[in-house]
């Protein structure tokens, strides 16, 4: 069921304390922080955050990290120069981290959206993200069990929705979209435009409407 | 062997970053899809010539990335894996992440050229973690890159600031991943790393024997195969 509503506020409402929540975005890229800012004012506590960063500077995900309402992060790159809330709470043991490595992180939201129970891959063969995770040697590398990252919420940024939820992005602001979307019971987009059910070429869709839910328009 | 190390020395003195960055240019082959890390990797890009076709992935999203944006071109949804803004060439293609990461961990580039803390003599990197407690670690896309290009060039310099060697026997910092790199290029040579063990195709101010006395592993000059 697809729904376009009016404010950012209303379309996060419904997030429960405790939620996995998928946030798009790398770097500032395709981050969408009026979402973010809105999940801050609807109060959610004890989240799980995906995001590829653990938030920059004093904006977006990084003043939820602050504000203590994240129990977890599972991203690939967390210390970055301006992630000193991060680093804060992570150093204070106030944070619990998964880290995994970009091309896994991207494939398991992937896995998690194709119905694929998880997959064998060489990335990490080897090393101590590996530790304690099944291995096999196939095709005659060594290659490491991840599973998919399953998520209640995604909240992302694309470009222009059409009246049935289909999305196209902008240049490397797509980054995490699609994947999240497709990842998430409950996906929430903030688009820059909405045109009307067959303004978009069907050749140039990027996220089909079906794993869409929610729509706002944000200026 | 006098004669032999002075055919592989190339150079009076050793490299600067910029005259590095230029070697690993010219040695890159036409026609081939490359991703440049972070850092110093990212210096090879200002020697690459038109001539050479050469297509820059960027693994946040983007084949046919162009130079670093300046002025009216920068565009906050235009950026490299360095989250710095760039341009798009004519060609150019934008697809979601884990596209971009199947381009890679599919073996679908050609090289990929990396920083390093160390390389084993039978190419094992690391260069994502220090492994000290207090350290805050950040993996991104190190660990695809080592493993999914067709070739792995290290670029680094060949001594840390205490003069002890990055080319070591195994490798002391946490592994990105296991015999991975084929070519180490540093101020002081230029190594092939494999299987057999390491081999040296050029040293730049200084002779074979002179660098095996900083070099722990044992060095031998390549067969004089490479351009």
């Amino acid at each position: 069921m697809l729904n376009f509503i009016d404010t950012v506020g209303e379309a996060v409402a419904g997030i429960k304390d405790g939620s996995t929540v998928m946030i798009g975005g790398f770097g500032n890229a395709g981050q969408p922080f009026e979402l973010i800012d809105a999940l801050m004012d609807c109060g959610a506590r004890e989240l799980t955050v995906v995001n590829n960063n653990a938030g920059q500077g004093d904006q977006g995900l990084a003043l939820l990290i602050k504000e203590g309402r994240v129990k977890k992060m599972i991203c690939s790159f967390p210390r970055q120069s301006d992630s000193w809330h991060f680093d804060a709470k992570y150093k204070a043991g106030e944070i619990e981290l998964e880290l995994v490595p970009q091309g896994n992180l991207a494939e398991r939201i992937r896995a998690a959206g194709a119905g694929i129970g998880g997959f064998f891959t060489p990335t990490g063969y080897g090393t101590m993200l590996a530790e304690g995770k099944e291995t096999r040697i196939l095709d005659g590398r060594g290659q490491v069990f991840e599973t998919p990252i399953h998520a209640d919420v995604a909240l992302i940024k694309a470009l222009k929705a059409d009246g049935v939820g289909n999305l196209v992005y902008r240049k490397t602001a797509r980054n995490f979209g699609p994947i999240m979307a497709a990842a998430a019971k409950h996906t929430v987009a903030q688009v820059s435009e909405i045109v009307p059910t067959g303004g978009l070429d069907p050749e140039v869709i990027v996220t089909p409407g079906i794993y869409v839910n929610s729509i706002v328009k944000v200026a | 062997m006098s004669i032999q190390t002075a055919s592989i020395q190339t150079s009076e003195t050793p490299l600067g970053r910029d005259d590095l960055a230029r070697l690993v240019a010219r040695d890159i082959k036409p026609g081939s899809f490359v991703n440049l890390g972070i850092g110093q990797p990212t210096l090879v890009s200002n020697y690459l010539q038109p001539e050479q076709n050469i297509t820059l992935h960027t693994e946040n999203g983007m084949l046919g990335m162009g130079p670093e944006a300046t002025g009216d071109q920068i565009d906050g949804d235009l950026i490299n894996a360095g989250k710095i803004p760039v341009t798009e060439l004519p060609g150019a293609s934008y697809f979601h992440h884990a596209d971009s990461f199947a381009i890679m961990r599919g073996g679908h580039l050609d090289i990929c050229v990396l920083g390093a803390f160390q390389v084993s003599a039978t190419g094992d990197l690391a260069n994502w973690h220090t492994g000290a407690p207090d350290a805050i670690p950040a993996v991104g896309g190190a660990m695809d890159l080592a493993t999914g290009a067709k070739d792995v060039f290290v670029m680094m310099t060949l001594l840390t600031r205490d003069g002890a060697s990055k080319i070591v026997e195994a490798c002391t910092y946490p592994l990105t991943g296991v015999g991975c790199v084929t070519r180490v290029y540093t101020d002081k040579a230029v190594f092939l790393t494999g299987p057999d063990g390491v081999t040296v195709r050029e040293t730049f101010g200084c002779t074979l024997e002179e660098l095996q006395a900083l070099v722990p592993v044992p060095l031998t000059a390549a067969p004089a195969v490479e351009p």
